[in-house]
């Protein structure tokens, strides 16, 4: 029986390998159908037939498509995911001076959003049906039928512009003081954790609620223990696996929110720069940037997956 | 004054859909002695568990006590606040669940639960709490006492984990024991085990203790006193022996009458396998397999058209694996069946719709049997429409007839299942089979669902519908009496094996094979002082050598009573006839069979 | 395993069974009553019902109703405050915004709803196949769909702006594209559930061909979560919709949808004009709406399922 638990998780990285792989494939397929030339958009309309097919070698485009996916693919693997059409700059290097600064957004959101998410969820599935619950119910499907646009906007209206505490642009990265902390990222992490907060609230009271009717339950309480003891002591650990997958699934919804948080604030982080690859249609970096978000997913679905094998107790000995 | 509980005038409410309440216990009286064991029987919907639980002041999800009072000792329970009622519980008041599987919580190791109510309580220290839940688990006669409870709960089996949880219900001393259905969900050869065990320390204890349950021949063991329950009413409320030989009121006299096994229908039939004329299905050396582990092996079977073939054996003993290889539902990794002669096709996709239509499976669970979705005349009509082509004035006229044929009235054509009762929707379970006019009807654990009046109506309906229209059954059935009442020939099987096969005369008297004879004296009978009396379960395993891995050994060899070192962990079994009729896979002879009906001596008491 | 032991439910008397009726009288195998169940239903989801039947019809008869051009430039005033005249007051150019939000109901509607159609519908079929079919056509869809899951929507609508350019067709094809494979997981993990009941083993034992089993036996039984699950979807797509939109890389001028009116006026929210407001607050009355719907609807299912 112990050789199941490494056997179910190198499983899973299997699977999430092949996922990966199916997922480049298809980014591949999406972005080689373009219907225009990457090397005639470069040039011009008036670039001669001798630079595009100079420029389409230089790409590799004259190559066939399999040869031109798995050089791709073969650079995305070594690290080198090719040069900006539009500056000429490592895809790589454009990254890396990005990545850290959404991955420092992504960790206050969560470090802010899943305990104060897992403390509402389990609180309102202890007291299911009080005045609690209904009320942070009500404000959930209120949060996450909101366009996080909206409620960015509206963060900028009280907080920038009626109360001008703070600056509706992160101009900025680079913090000295805990103010100026507080001034870069106060806003983003606001609009973020609204919705993740919400939606992690809510299906963490789902998976509690799901134990909460088992008879196990009813066991313990015919024992006479209190309600904190029945959801903490016997609720609880059963539903680890079930708010594990709630975590990762509320968190990946921040690798779409940022788009739009970033985009507002102006904040130098992935997303803006994938929005700005997009509009220029600066195809090596969007490809880059969708199978980076792809991988943060897969990780994540990853991790839950292996807590919620860990802590299943019939794969213990 | 000796009354530990008096219960008056308890009644209980359930909401319904529409938001009103609807009493479900009409005011309940009664009292319990201390030392007393009270029985409350009735069938499903009579309020039972319903009563049981408010003893606790616990009202399910849906249901609330509306009035009355329950006394234990000097507190009225009904009257206290919740956290009152958390220091009752576990601690006054006790309850052992019916599925001891799905009351253990998976996560947490045998001894923290059984401990918990000590500790919750503080009766006991964490060290004096193990200590007595050892000991407990060794006057429960659990296999190895001292480490049992570091197991968790998916790593025993269930009938140990039942005991398990009277040893968790009996840490803190409990004034009252709820012992709530504790032995339906086992098979019957692991029943007496824990009847024997309850028995044992509810004696040894002189706890005071309310057994529900709805088998009146269980509750003979048990109780003292029973109280007869029926659609939240009592009926009757008397000592156990003058229910059992004078019950009162006709509704106690019903349900004896039904739970005693049914008359024999048709005469002996001649010995069966030795005629091969009118052969409808036969069996050939099936051999099943889920992946790599074999569940069904070597089962030959020889069903006579018109006749009913019963295969008996407990849960996971293959016995409804067969029957769905038989329908093409799964597909047997070897060997062959026939119907008519004419070699069936193991996968679905291999069979014409003629042979569809001849073989029918009827399920045990009809709930689930029936789409919800679909009307009972599109149930009915499906079949009529894809085996016979049937247009639509002709269908609804023979969806009459089907009705008809089942008793049933004709209204009930245009509900849901939904709004049908359980006895009624497995005759609609029949009825869609007989729509087919088939040749074959395999019936799995048909009666199984119902309560045993209900059952006892479906069993008779099912010999009247053979009489007039000869249809053939397969008899797939957990119940030795009811196998034994209407079949013509009975197959035991154990462990994915065929242990013993013979006609309804061989299984009257033994010799048997010694499972068939475990199984047969494990059936509660309906008298006290029968647990007392019966072998079945008693006395140690003679040792035996650890048996050898090359060779297919005797499946019941871990169990069997009449083992012999050298020769069953050692050889594998071969196929016996004994003299009256029957075909058994045992190393054992006639006569040394025959010994295993001689008393046993007292000494075997052991556990 | 024992229906002895479930809680016990309320039996009523019932008329009808002529046959069984003596036997249920004297041994209470009673068939429940069929309540014609008026179970209340909550305010809200009678709220979301009227918010979104409103909305549904905007979004037919809203250009018809509008009472300007969508494009006209009816005031000099820009961002104009709520007046009679402009109800929502005047955008960025002056142009009336209770018009454009008229004008713009049937591309985030319209649109959003026939891409939720086509998610879902290709999401349950796919998902049912696989759950009949099971073994390697079962794994092959479910890799498949796992790897478009795991490209976040918004990450997935971008490419696909990328890769073709922005235009409405492109938009609904694109969320459809996004949101099919949750749907499908859902349809797959109900079907595979259906699939176990006996009632579609006693189908299959009858020699039905798969599919009546799938659309007959199965499909009825899985209508309300997917119905559920259909709101919630287009929930999500009415907001990514939008969300592109604001991005500036969805419905193209001179045609807007609510995601696009909140962009070119969001110079506004300084003054806080309605003009970035009133579409904003469309948006959310409409996801809102149907949120309290499938709240009550939820519920609903969740006590028929317990009785």
């Amino acid at each position: 029986m112990n050789s199941s638990i490494p056997r179910l998780i190198i499983g899973r990285l299997g699977i999430g390998v092949l996922t990966l792989l199916i997922v480049s494939l298809v980014v591949f397929i999406l972005t080689s159908l373009l219907p225009g030339d990457a090397a005639q958009e470069q040039l011009g309309q008036e670039a001669t037939p001798e630079a595009v097919a100079a420029l389409r070698a230089k790409l590799g485009l004259d190559l066939p498509v399999y040869m031109r996916y798995l050089s791709w693919l073969g650079g995305l693997v070594t690290g080198n995911p090719g040069v900006s059409l539009v500056n000429g700059m490592p895809v790589d290097d454009l990254i890396a001076s990005r990545l850290p600064n959404s991955l420092k957004l992504a960790a206050a959101t969560a470090l802010i959003a899943v305990p104060l998410a897992l403390s509402i969820g389990i609180l309102s599935a202890m007291y299911r049906g009080s005045i609690f619950d209904r009320y942070t119910n009500m404000l959930a499907v209120f949060l996450v039928s909101v366009p996080e646009f909206l409620i960015a906007t509206v963060a900028v209206l009280i907080f920038a512009v009626k109360l001008g505490w703070l600056s509706a642009l992160s101009r900025s990265v680079e913090v000295d003081s805990f103010l100026q902390l507080l001034s870069v990222y106060a806003m983003p992490v606001l609009t973020l954790c609204c919705v993740l907060v919400a939606q992690m609230a809510r299906m963490t009271r789902a998976a509690v609620i799901d134990q909460l009717s088992s008879p196990y339950v009813e066991m313990a309480v015919l024992k006479g223990a209190r309600p904190m003891r029945v959801v903490l002591r016997h609720a609880l650990p059963n539903a680890i696996g079930p708010i594990a997958n709630a975590v990762a699934l509320s968190l990946s919804y921040l690798l779409g929110g940022v788009v739009i948080v970033e985009t507002i604030f102006n904040y130098p982080g992935i997303a803006t720069l994938m929005v700005n690859a997009v509009v220029t249609r600066d195809m090596p970096l969007v490809q880059a940037c969708v199978m980076l978000f792809s991988l943060g997913f897969l990780l994540l679905v990853l991790i839950a997956d292996i807590i919620a094998i860990l802590s299943n107790p019939r794969l213990r000995t | 004054m000796n009354d530990i509980v008096k219960v008056s005038g308890l009644r209980v409410a359930a909401r319904n859909d529409a938001g009103v309440d609807v009493p479900i216990v009409h005011g309940a009286d009664f009292t319990l002695k201390k030392g007393e064991v009270l029985a409350l029987i009735g069938e499903s919907g009579s309020g039972k568990t319903t009563i049981a639980l408010a003893l606790m002041g616990y009202a399910r999800a849906g249901c609330r006590i509306v009035g009355g009072s329950v006394r234990i000792g000097d507190v009225d329970v009904l009257k206290l606040s919740d956290s009152e009622l958390a220091k009752l519980r576990g601690r006054t008041v006790a309850y052992i669940a019916q599925s001891a599987a799905a009351a253990f919580n998976p996560a947490k190791t045998i001894m923290e639960q059984v401990i918990e109510s000590a500790l919750i309580h503080g009766v006991l220290s964490r060290r004096e709490a193990q200590a007595k839940a050892v000991e407990l688990f060794r006057a429960l006669a659990l296999p190895d006492p001292e480490n049992i409870g570091a197991r968790y709960p998916h790593q025993v089996s269930g009938g140990q984990l039942q005991r398990l949880m009277a040893a968790m219900a009996l840490i803190t001393d409990p004034a009252l024991v709820i012992l709530d259905e504790p032995t339906t969900a086992l098979d019957v050869t692991t029943q007496i085990e824990v009847l024997r065990a309850f028995k044992k320390v509810v004696r040894d204890l002189d706890t005071t203790a309310v057994y529900v349950s709805h088998d009146l021949a269980v509750v003979a063991q048990m109780a003292d006193r029973i109280v007869v329950l029926r659609n939240g009413e009592i009926q009757e409320d008397s000592r156990t022996e003058q229910i059992l030989v004078e019950p009162e009121h006709p509704y106690t006299r019903s349900l004896l009458a039904a739970m005693r096994p049914t008359g024999q229908v048709a005469e002996a039939a001649p010995a069966a396998s030795d005629i091969d004329e009118d052969l409808l299905l036969e069996v050939r050396d099936l051999e099943i397999c889920y992946g790599s582990k074999r569940v069904v092996q070597n089962i030959d079977l020889k069903v006579r058209r018109g006749a009913t073939v019963g295969i008996i054996g407990e849960s996971g003993s293959g016995k409804t694996t067969v029957a769905r290889a038989i329908a093409g539902l799964v597909e047997p990794s070897a060997g062959q069946v026939l119907l008519d002669g004419q070699l069936l096709s193991r996968s679905l996709s291999g069979r014409t719709r003629d042979e569809f239509r001849r073989v029918q499976y009827v399920f045990q669970n009809a709930d689930t049997a029936l789409n919800p979705q679909h009307t009972i005349e599109e149930i009915l009509a499906r079949p009529l429409r894809f085996y016979h082509g049937m247009r639509s004035v002709q269908r609804r006229r023979r969806v009459a007839e089907l009705l008809e044929l089942v008793q049933l009235p004709a209204s009930l054509a245009k509900r849901r299942p939904s709004e049908l009762s359980g006895g009624q929707k497995q005759r609609i379970n029949l009825a869609r089979a007989l729509a087919a006019e088939p040749d074959l009807i395999l019936c799995d654990e048909v009666t199984s669902a119902l309560d045993t009046v209900v059952g006892a109506a479906i069993l008779e309906l099912m010999a009247q519908l053979q009489r007039e229209l000869n249809v053939t059954y397969l008899f797939i059935s957990h119940d030795i009496s009811t196998v034994r009442a209407i079949c013509d020939e009975v197959v035991v099987m154990y462990a994915g094996n065929k242990v013993e096969q013979g006609g309804r005369s061989t299984f009257q008297a033994p010799p048997y094979h010694p499972y068939t004879h475990l199984l047969i004296e494990s059936v509660p009978e309906m008298h006290q002082g029968w647990l007392e009396e019966t072998r079945a379960g008693r006395g140690a395993l003679p040792q035996i050598a650890p048996p050898a891995s090359a060779t297919p050994l005797c499946p019941f060899l871990s169990r069997c009573p009449v083992r012999i070192d050298g020769k069953c962990n050692k050889v594998s079994p071969p196929r016996v006839r004994l003299d009256k009729g029957n075909e058994i896979l045992c190393h054992h002879s006639d006569i040394e069979l025959r010994q295993l009906d001689e008393p046993v001596p007292a000494m075997a008491v052991s556990n | 395993m024992n229906p002895n032991t479930l809680p016990p439910s309320p039996k009523l008397s019932t008329s009808g069974a002529r046959a069984e009726a003596a036997l249920d009288v004297a041994f209470g195998d009673q068939p429940p009553k069929a309540v014609r169940r008026r179970a209340k239903r909550p305010i809200s989801g009678a709220l979301g019902l009227l918010i979104v039947g409103f909305w549904l019809l905007m979004a037919l008869v809203g250009p018809w109703l509008a009472p300007h051009g969508a494009n006209a430039l009816v005031s000099f005033e820009i961002f104009g405050p709520i007046s009679l005249e402009y109800p929502l007051g005047t955008d960025f150019l002056g142009r009336d915004i209770l018009s454009r939000l008229l004008h713009g109901a049937p591309y985030t509607i319209g649109v959003a709803l026939a891409a939720t159609v086509l998610a879902c519908l290709f999401g349950v079929v796919l998902g049912l196949v696989a759950a009949a079919s099971g073994g390697w056509i079962d794994a092959a869809i479910s890799r498949t769909q796992d790897a478009l899951i795991a490209i976040p929507n918004k990450i997935f609508a971008l490419i696909m702006v990328a890769a073709f350019g922005s235009s409405v067709p492109l938009l609904l094809v694109m969320a459809a594209f996004a949101y099919m494979p949750g749907s499908y997981r859902i349809a797959r993990a109900v079907a595979v559930n259906v699939m176990t009941m006996d009632f579609v083993q006693v189908a299959r034992a009858r020699g039905e061909a798969m599919p009546y089993i799938m659309f007959i036996e199965v499909l009825p039984n899985m209508l309300r979560p997917v119905l559920t699950d259909f709101g919630l979807r287009f929930v999500y797509v009415v907001l990514l919709l939008s969300a592109m939109s604001f991005l500036g890389l969805g419905v193209q001028p001179p045609d807007a949808d609510w995601g696009s009116l909140v962009r070119e006026n969001i110079q506004g929210l300084g003054e806080g004009a309605p003009a970035v407001l009133a579409p904003a607050v469309a948006i959310a009355t409409l996801t809102v709406g149907v949120n309290l719907i499938i709240d009550s609807f939820g519920a609903r299912a969740k006590r028929e399922m317990e009785n």
